[in-house]
């Protein structure tokens, strides 16, 4: 099985005035369909752009990012929102949500973007907005809610397309603790219940111990790749350092996880 | 459908600044308002120029008496009298592009009637008069050729006439006396109004041109008259009856090459056509005047619309963030920025068209507002909008939207 997301010699510089700074130097890497993965890192450690770039926001400088086989750094504009749009659902640390518009208004905004239907956009947000448990706060502008409820706006609206990955740049940077577990929660629910493939972005080690892979970067670089549940013996999966090929059947995976997280 | 969508959006982004909306807005209304009541003055007063032709007569040529040259000094034009009912019966036969042709002899007189007085023109014609102005009489009949040939003592009123001498009185069969010879009358023109240089086209009396000539003025030559007024065939033809009777007045007129003619033909119709022309000119200056203040609102609109981008970056990053290609981001702002003008461009033509009406009511201009005029300041008014939207809606669409999304 191919991986879902290879990237080879990865590289981004940033020009700060004419000092050149390596944002991501060389990063290779490879994450399979159904895996719900870590990215962490102390600040500036390049773990963000890495991510932006992985959701099609940012373009590297050099280097090759491959999602299903396709080289993204060929697409155009168009196709690259498109990608944005179908396959990849963004959950920000600041929620990125818009502001005066309720948050049925939210969670429509990509399918306005994929044309469809308004009775369809209404009937489909409402059906997300309920599965994250927001029925009753439809018409509430983020303002009138709370940090984690605005949150699983944010996760409905990444939903609401159908799409095969969650990129989240420190979802719970923004929440108390026991709002962050419960996003984590959802998270993981989709990823062991829908194999969504997600990646966070966090530098909190409680948070990245809901995951099965955690990938550290240090100065644009990943120092570190590893998956606890192979260490502790649990997961049979063949994933590999720096270059993961995982071939193991996902249901087998989610199992296993959900044992240890509830 | 996104077209739909998109409005929406832009309609509540401007909602929700509405005061800097109306303010954006105000430079359109203005040059729009400015466009739709320069033009309603400027065509109204060159309609009203159009009507006063009408009035006069279509294709209108006079024949007029011209300069003489009297011992080696030249007099005016119109000083003496040159022109017979012989040159006038020759014209219409003579000259193929003629239509109708009617001679006058003319003089100012008084009309009694009853203890009733009143001093108007009184003007000798034939028949044809009537169909060369397109002046329909409103009751009664005209004279005929018959009373014509027998210098008849039958007179046709003008309104303003009717008006001093009879009042309520119908005047049909009534004798007046015009200088003291009893004229009875026969019929009563229409209302015709003004002519082009202000004078009160009623105010007239026609009586046959025979009368005219030997029981009220008096000539100095057999067959004298005043004018000839010409009634070109056609509208074309004009130009063409002219030098035919040029032609044929200076062969009668035995007028050599290149001597001063006698007489002169004068195309009023012409005149008047200049006079629209240059009202023309005059409301087309004063819509471009018009129009740089229009240009001015959308300088306005554009401004207004690159701080808005400004000021939504980070809307546009969670846009494109979750799948707004760059079309969708430019639409959206090109649809706000045509928002903000064509309802700046009703509101406008509203203001302009009561601006226009006021300013009839109080200066007594005429205006003609026509449904052309403001679909041109509707059309312009969009050009605007699009036009001086588009390069923030790029910018907008345009912006990276990692960029976008981290803007604070």
């Amino acid at each position: 099985m191919a991986a879902l997301i290879e990237v080879r010699s990865l590289t981004k510089i940033y020009h700060v005035g004419d000092v050149a700074v390596k944002a991501l130097d060389n990063v290779d890497l490879s994450i399979a369909a159904g895996e719900f993965t870590a990215i962490m890192g102390s600040s500036g450690s390049g773990k963000s752009t890495f991510m932006n770039i992985l959701g099609c926001l940012d373009q590297p400088t050099s280097g090759q990012y491959l999602l299903r086989g396709t080289d993204v750094g060929k697409l155009s504009a168009e196709e690259l929102a498109a990608i944005r749009n179908r396959h990849i659902g963004f959950v920000f640390q600041n929620f990125n949500l818009l502001p005066r518009t309720s948050a049925l208004g939210n969670v429509e905004l990509p399918l306005v973007y994929s044309h469809v239907p308004a009775k369809e956009r209404r009937e489909r947000s409402l059906r997300v907005l309920e599965s994250v448990g927001l029925s009753g706060h439809e018409e509430h502008t983020p303002a009138q809610l709370s940090g984690g409820q605005q949150q699983r706006v944010a996760i409905a609206r990444a939903l609401i397309n159908g799409p095969s990955i969650i990129l989240a740049d420190e979802p719970t940077g923004n929440l108390d603790t026991k709002t962050s577990v419960e996003i984590m929660a959802i998270l993981q629910k989709l990823n062991s219940d829908q194999g969504i493939t997600v990646i966070i972005v966090t530098h909190e080690p409680d948070i990245a111990a809901f995951t099965r892979r955690r990938i550290i970067f240090r100065d644009g670089r990943i120092i570190e790749d590893f998956s606890p549940q192979r260490r502790q013996g649990h997961n049979p999966g063949k994933s590999e350092i720096l270059m993961s090929k995982s071939e193991a059947n996902p249901k087998s995976k989610c199992s296993n996880n959900r044992n240890i997280i509830v | 459908m996104f077209i739909s969508t998109s409005l929406k959006i832009a309609l509540y982004a401007l909602k929700a600044n509405k005061l800097r909306s109306l303010l954006t807005m105000l430079g359109i209304i203005i040059g729009v308002a400015a466009v739709v009541a320069m033009v309603a003055i400027g065509s109204g007063a060159s309609a009203q120029i159009a009507r006063q032709i009408a009035s006069v007569g279509s294709n209108l040529l006079i024949v007029i008496p011209g300069a003489t040259t009297a011992g080696g000094v030249r007099m005016g034009a119109g000083t003496v009298t040159t022109l017979t009912l012989s040159d006038a019966k020759a014209i219409r036969g003579e000259c193929p592009s003629v239509a109708r042709v009617a001679p006058v002899w003319s003089g100012v007189a008084q009309a009694v009637y009853g203890n009733q007085n009143w001093s108007t023109g009184v003007t000798g014609t034939v028949p044809a008069m009537l169909s060369i102005r397109d002046w329909p009489l409103e009751a009664g009949r005209a004279f005929t050729e018959q009373e014509v040939t027998a210098a008849a003592k039958v007179a046709i009123l003008g309104q303003t006439v009717v008006k001093n001498l009879f009042g309520a009185t119908n005047p049909l069969g009534e004798t007046i006396r015009i200088k003291k010879v009893p004229f009875q009358v026969i019929g009563v023109l229409s209302i015709k109004g003004q002519s082009p240089r202000g004078d009160d086209q009623d105010d007239t009396i026609y009586v046959p041109i025979t009368s005219a000539q030997k029981r009220l003025f008096g000539i100095t030559m057999p067959g004298q008259v005043r004018v000839i007024m010409v009634q070109a065939k056609d509208v074309d033809l004009m130009s063409k009856a002219e030098e035919e009777i040029n032609a044929l007045l200076e062969q009668r007129h035995r007028i050599q090459k290149g001597a001063d003619r006698d007489f002169a033909v004068r195309n009023l119709s012409e005149i008047l056509a200049a006079a629209q022309a240059a009202y023309k000119t005059m409301s087309l200056l004063l819509g471009s005047i018009a129009l740089v203040s229009l240009i001015v609102g959308g300088i306005g609109i554009m401004n207004i619309m690159l701080v808005s981008v400004t000021e939504r970056t980070r809307e546009i990053g969670i846009r494109m963030a979750v799948g707004a290609t760059q079309n969708d981001i430019l639409t959206q702002f090109l649809i706000e920025a045509l928002a903000l003008s064509l309802v700046g461009g009703i509101i406008g033509m509203l203001v302009g068209i009561t601006g226009a009406q006021i300013m009839a009511k109080i200066s007594d201009w005429p205006v003609l507002i026509s449904w052309q005029a403001l679909l041109l300041a509707f059309i312009f008014a969009a050009a605007v909008g699009i036009f001086f939207g588009f390069y923030p809606a790029r910018k907008a669409a345009h912006l990276n939207p990692i960029d976008a999304l981290r803007y604070e």
